[in-house]
This record gives C-alpha cells, structure tokens and sequence, in this order.
C-alpha cells in the first residue's frame, strides 16, 4: 500500500513580533505551521532560546553556581557571556532586587540596570519584575520611559496590572508580555484588553505561566497546544501572539532540581539531574509550540538550541 | 472505533432475549458502543457478524503486550493527537540495551541501573519498562548466554535485537516462555522473521528505511497472519524521527490506514553520543508519538526526568492526581512546628510542599480528600469546607504531636475561617497565603 503522508493546511498563522530595536531586533513567531511541522508550512523564525539573567541572586543550587561562576553578582557581565559564550538568542533580566517582599530596590536603580544590560549586548532583552502586581507597575514605567525607543520586551502584565504596564509602553514603544493563570480564554481576554487600551496585536506576547516538569508541566504543555492550534487551525486573531515559556525559574525551584546528592542519593548526579528537569521542561513546551524559552543553565541552552536545529533540518 | 450504537443494534438478532443480561437487544447495542459489554454475551451473534464488529471496533492503534507477569507492558491504544483531545494512554516504555560485545562488568554495571530504577510519585511506581538484548557479535551463542544472563537479573520483558533468523531463533529458545519482543523484521529477511514471530506467537518489530517500505512491509507481515507489530521508521535523525512518528500517528488515528495501526519503537541511544542530549530526545519521544524507547544507559539522573515527564504527558487531562490524603512530614516538625492543611491536588501537594520545604521551616502539612481538586475549585464545589477539614483534622491524630493548637488555612478560603472554628473549638484559625510562593516569607514570620 503506498503511504502519502498526510499534511494539513493552517487556516492562520502567528503574527510575527519584532524584538528590539535597530541592528538587535529580532523577529520572532510567524509560523503558519504546527511546531516543526516544516513538511507543510514555514517556521520563518525559529524559536529563540533566552538565558535568564538576574540582577540579585541569593544562592543558586550548586550546578548553576558552577556554570556561572563569577558573572553571578554582575547582570551586565552575565548577559554578555549568556550572548557570547552559550549562544543565547536574547537575554531575560530578571529584576529581582526589586521584590518588595526582600530588597526592595527603587525602579529607578533597576532600570539603570536595564539600561547597563541593554547597551552591553546586540541581542534583544526582555524585562520581568517579580510578579508583585503594585511594584511591577511602577517599575515598568519607569523602565519603559528610560529605555523609549528600544521596543524592549517588558512583563508580566496581568490582568489587575494591564493598564499600568501596557500605558508606558504604547507611550515608550515597548513590547508587552500578557501572564495568565493557565487558561486559553484568560490568555486571549488579556490580549483583548491589552489591544482595546492602544497596543498593537503586533507587540504582545503570551506567557501562559509555566509549570515545571512535575509541578504542572501537563498544563501548560496542553494551554500551550490549544493556543497553538487556536491560533493556527482556527485563525483566532487573539491567540496569534507568539508564546513565551519561563521555564528556567520554575525549573530550578523543584527539590529535584535543586537537592544536593546528600539529600537525595536516589536521584543521582545533581548537576545532569538538574539541566535534564530544565531541558525537559522546555523540549515539552518546544513541542506544544512555545517560540520563547528562557532557560538558566549554559548546557541546557545548548541542549535545547541544538534539538530546535536537528528539527529544523528536515526536509520536505 | 466509531461505530455507533445504532450501527451496531442492525446487526443483532433483534429478539430481545435478555440472555445477555440487558432488557433489549438496542439496550446492549448502546452498551457495546460505550465499551461497557462485550458482544461474546450474545449467543446468538453470528461469526461473520461478530468478525465484522471485531474489525469495527478494534482500535486505530493496536495495543501490544510484551513480557509475562506483573513486569509486561503494553504500548499502543492511542486514541488522539493531542492529549487535551481525551487523553493518552500508555506511556511510552523505556528500555536499556545491553549487547553481547559489552564486557560483563558493563553489563553488571547496566541491569543494576535497571533494577535500582525505581521512584514512586503520586501513588505511581515509575521504573525502566524493559530490556533491549542486542546481539552485535552475530554469534549465537553469545546472544543466548547473554539473554539467560539477562533473565537471571531481572524479570523485566525482553526486545531481542538481531536481523539474523538463526541467531533470533536461538535467543527464542534462550527466552522461553518470557515472551519477548523480535527486533526486527526488514525487506530483506520478512519471510523467515515473520514465520518465527508466527510460530512461536510473538510480537515482532518491522522495520524499514523508509515510510513507504513501512507500510509495505507491515501489509506483508499481516498478510502472514501477524497480529502484534510495531513500528520502526528507522531514520535515525532526529527531526526526520519526529516527523515519521508524527506522520504514522496522523495516518493510522486520521487516515484509517491499516498498515501504520501500531505503535512504535525509536532509538534515541543510535542518534547521538551525547549523554545529556540522548535523554533529550527520549523525552521528545515520550511527548510525541514513541511507543518504546531505547536508552543506553539507565542512571537515576536521566530516569527520574523521563519517567516524570511519562507521568505528566500520560495524565488524564479529565482527572487530576491525587496524592493520599493525610499529614505529611515536611522536612523534620515537632510538637512545635506549624500546621497547614490543604487539598490533595497532586499539584496543589506539590507546589505547597516544594515552598515549605525551601523554607527550611520544619512543618506538618495535612492534605484533605477533596477529589483531586484544587483550593477554590475544591471550596467552589462544597468539598473543602469546615466540617470536612474538621473531620480530616479530629481522626488525623494531629492534635497527638503537636503541642500548640494552630491551624493555617489557605488564604484562599479565609471565609470559612469562622465557621471552622466552631466546628474545632480547640483550635486556632490562621489564615494563611493565597499564593504558595508567599509561604516561605509567612512561615518566618509566624515563627517569629
């Protein structure tokens, strides 16, 4: 019996969003296929993989104090070698100083951070607060008006904090991401009221929230499919948006991840054990159609950039 | 699959009998189509009609067993491309190959890992499904020392490794009764692989350089008379693997072709040498379409990741995991330690665990029976309320180790803190986070 493989034909396709500005912008998203369903249609921008950078780190389980070594307490120092050694596509700050439950830092210092890390590097930056919905706000509009006209990519906006954060950036020229609680509709509600205050449908990013290999990953993994098959198979405008996983943060949070050998000896090597519950976490999300990853340690960059290029190197 | 109750009600003999148990003959026909009968009640139910709804209701994906005893898996039965679609069925299986040109200590050193692996999460016990026996000497003898060795170690199925028909009768009769799986059938050697997966009634792998030598090679296998196949495109690159995998799934759940109706077999151990990528791809597999997967070594490191990730993929999105319902130790607590009650959502459990646990704050964590659901959903549907924490808390024995009289519930459902104190009059209400990453910050300051 002769086999013709069976191809479908999306009705709609992601809309593609440029990150950065001048000679570091990037396009990413655009693809009018499932993921890496290259036989029948085109992934123009192939997933990006950034490398989380922070701007205070308390202590990192033993396998990422290693891998970074002395660039911990430096963000601008971390970011270069992020971009410049493991070969990350864009950088994500993290800007955890600003926390209210610990530092406590002002805006103000935080964005001159931004700034530091934006200049150090030719590749584009995306900037989270600490998903305190109050200081966020602040932040990101301090944030935004500093770095007007470098279309960076600023979140989480959620759905108590939207205005505050989608405001300075329309005024600013920054791109947004929208968090949701793992949930296709609250996704494309936050979509909508992003675009009815002034943002393009061409400047927002979906962050579904990111559950870690064994701390939910089955949700996210299926919120990520169904977005993508929404978006794709349907042509539901408001689910056009590329999709980001924050995948090294949760990751790394889990005991399996983190546990010293000592803790748990049944787990074996704690430095492989640890990149594989990262790497996992992001093949999974690679797989349900995430076009974002960001990632913390060095291997699992270069663990998931490599997979990303054997399944973009298929032919027709 | 597919037919309808209807459809199936046609071809009864319409005499309402009730020697099936059912008052009527359309009353069994819907039962049949739920899957809830088995048409060997009818007595009455022709062969030709029975071979028919036979063929009719056999799943697109055929399931195949392989191993004998508590140890056999089966792989197959997949019903969906996505799992939100209903869900998937049986995880992929993980095997570790040990080939007969290792030396011994090697071999040792690998069904050691194999038996060692074992990890229980929610009430699940995660372990290597098999063992993949290569012979890569081509010698006979060898190939039956080393499965005899291989069955002395473990009860774990067998996939016996070898395109030689001589060399795989004689791992045959070195695996006696275990029934294991032949790898593999190609174009050139079909006829004799076939006929001794025939004879000896075993499950045979078939495997081909490309899809359209596939299917060709499966309608020649079950043109032989075999049943239980499963597939091996045999790329051996990865993104062409994940297509071929993606392509036979499509084509048996959405084209109906026959020849691809089974479930698969990948070798993510021959696509790399790179021991943190092999993994890698085997969790790739896992997630999209690998029936079993071929690892080359088994340490707790790359297991423990791959068979979670099983787990995850493989819940039935239509009903969560529950973790069992009682106090839990976290950490080391004393009669001084905090305790918290929460729901048993195995996500719930989890995340609330993981954050006491970082706090480096000892406490006593007490998980309600609420169906698997989570705080509000649990509280929306009046299962975690104050006269079944009440009740949970009274026969938990709690009240025996600690000696404070503390209670802290999730911040979520502050409002029923009222009311549980009338239901507990010994206790304390304290109305704990929303969220559970604020645990930490909150446990120091109640401890304080």
């Amino acid at each position: 019996m002769a086999f013709n493989l069976p191809t479908e034909t999306a009705k709609g396709k992601v809309r593609e969003v440029e990150l950065g500005a001048g000679g570091k912008a990037k396009k990413e998203g655009g693809e009018n296929c499932l993921p890496f369903h290259l036989w029948e249609g085109q992934m123009p921008n192939r997933p990006m993989v950034a490398a989380e950078v922070s701007d205070e780190v308390g202590e990192f389980p033993a396998a990422l104090e290693k891998a970074l070594g002395d660039v911990k307490n430096d963000p601008v120092a971390w970011a270069k070698k992020a971009v410049g050694e493991w070969g990350a596509d864009a950088v994500f700050l993290l800007l955890t100083s600003t926390d209210p439950k610990a530092t406590d830092a002002p805006p103000e210092q935080a964005a001159d951070t931004v700034i530091k890390v934006e200049e150090a590097i030719d590749v584009p930056l995306i900037v989270y607060g600490t998903e305190d919905l109050e200081k966020d706000a602040e932040l990101m509009k301090v944030v935004a008006t500093k770095a007007e006209g470098k279309n960076l990519v600023m979140g989480p906006a959620k759905e108590e904090n939207f205005k505050r954060i989608g405001a300075p950036a329309i005024g600013y020229k920054q791109t947004v991401v929208g968090m949701t609680p793992i949930d296709v509709n609250l996704a494309k509600q936050l979509n909508i009221l992003l675009t009815n205050l002034g943002m393009e449908a061409d400047k927002l990013i979906i962050d579904p929230t990111t559950g870690a290999l064994g701390y939910g990953l089955e949700y996210t993994y299926s919120v990520m499919e169904r977005l993508k098959i929404a978006a794709l198979m349907q042509n539901d405008s408001m689910t056009q948006m590329p999709l980001l996983g924050n995948v090294g943060f949760q990751a790394w949070k889990t005991k399996e991840a983190k546990s010293s050998q000592e803790e748990y000896p049944e787990w074996g090597d704690p430095e492989k054990r640890g990149i594989m519950w990262e790497t996992i976490t992001a093949l999974a999300l690679l797989l349900a159609g995430a076009d974002i990853l960001v990632l913390r340690h060095p291997e699992s960059i270069r663990l998931t950039k490599k997979l990303i290029d054997d399944l973009c190197a298929v032919g027709v | 699959m597919g037919l309808s109750g209807l459809d199936i009600f046609k071809k009864l003999p319409k005499t309402n009998c009730k020697e099936c148990n059912f008052p009527t003959c359309l009353a069994f026909a819907m039962k049949l189509a739920a899957g809830q009968a088995s048409l060997d009640d009818c007595p009455y139910v022709t062969d030709e009609v029975r071979a028919e709804l036979a063929e009719a209701s056999a799943p697109p994906i055929r399931g195949v067993t392989v191993g004998v005893g508590d140890e056999a898996f089966k792989v197959g039965e997949e019903l969906v491309l996505f799992r939100h679609e209903k869900t998937f069925f049986n995880p992929a299986v993980l095997s570790v190959v040990v080939s007969d040109d290792m030396d011994d200590a090697k071999v040792d050193e690998l069904l050691k890992q194999v038996n060692e692996c074992e990890h229980e999460r929610v009430g699940v016990i995660l372990k290597v499904g098999a063992v993949t026996v290569k012979s890569a000497s081509g010698d006979a003898g060898k190939f039956k020392a080393l499965i005899e060795k291989v069955k002395d170690a473990t009860k774990k199925p067998m996939i016996l490794m070898s395109e030689d028909v001589d060399v795989m009768k004689a791992g045959v009769e070195a695996a006696g009764d275990s029934r294991p799986l032949l790898y593999a059938a190609t174009e050139a050697n079909a006829d004799a692989m076939g006929a001794l997966a025939k004879e000896k009634d075993l499950p045979l792998a078939a495997k081909a350089a490309d899809l359209d030598k596939l299917a060709e090679l499966s309608d020649k296998l079950t043109g032989m008379g075999l049943k239980d196949l499963i597939l091996d495109p045999a790329p051996r690159q990865a993104g062409q693997t994940f297509k071929d995998l993606v392509a036979l799934r499509r084509a048996a759940l959405n084209e109906k072709f026959v020849a691809f109706g089974y479930p698969t077999i990948t070798f993510p151990c021959e696509e790399t040498d790179d021991e943190l990528y092999e993994t890698a791809l085997a969790g790739m597999y896992t997630c999209k379409y690998g029936g079993i997967v071929n690892l080359s070594h088994a340490e707790a490191w790359r297991m423990y990741p791959l068979l979670v990730l099983g787990l995850n993929i493989y819940t039935d999105p239509q009903r969560p995991m529950a973790v069992d319902s009682k106090f839990y130790e976290i950490g080391t607590p004393d009669e001084n330690s905090p305790v918290l009650v929460t729901t048993n959502f195995s996500l719930t459990y989890f995340i609330v665990s993981g954050e006491i646990e970082g706090s480096k704050i000892p406490a006593w964590l007490g998980v309600v029976d609420v169906d698997g659901q989570s705080v509000l959903t649990a509280w929306a549907a009046g299962k975690f309320v104050p006269e079944v924490i009440a009740k949970f808390i009274n026969t938990s024995g709690i009240a025996d180790k600690v000696k404070h009289r503390k209670l802290v519930i999730p911040g979520y459902v502050a409002q029923i803190s009222g009311e549980l104190e009338e239901e507990l009059p010994d206790w304390e209400i304290v109305i704990g986070t929303r969220e559970a990453a604020d645990i930490p910050s909150f446990l120091r300051q109640l401890s304080s």
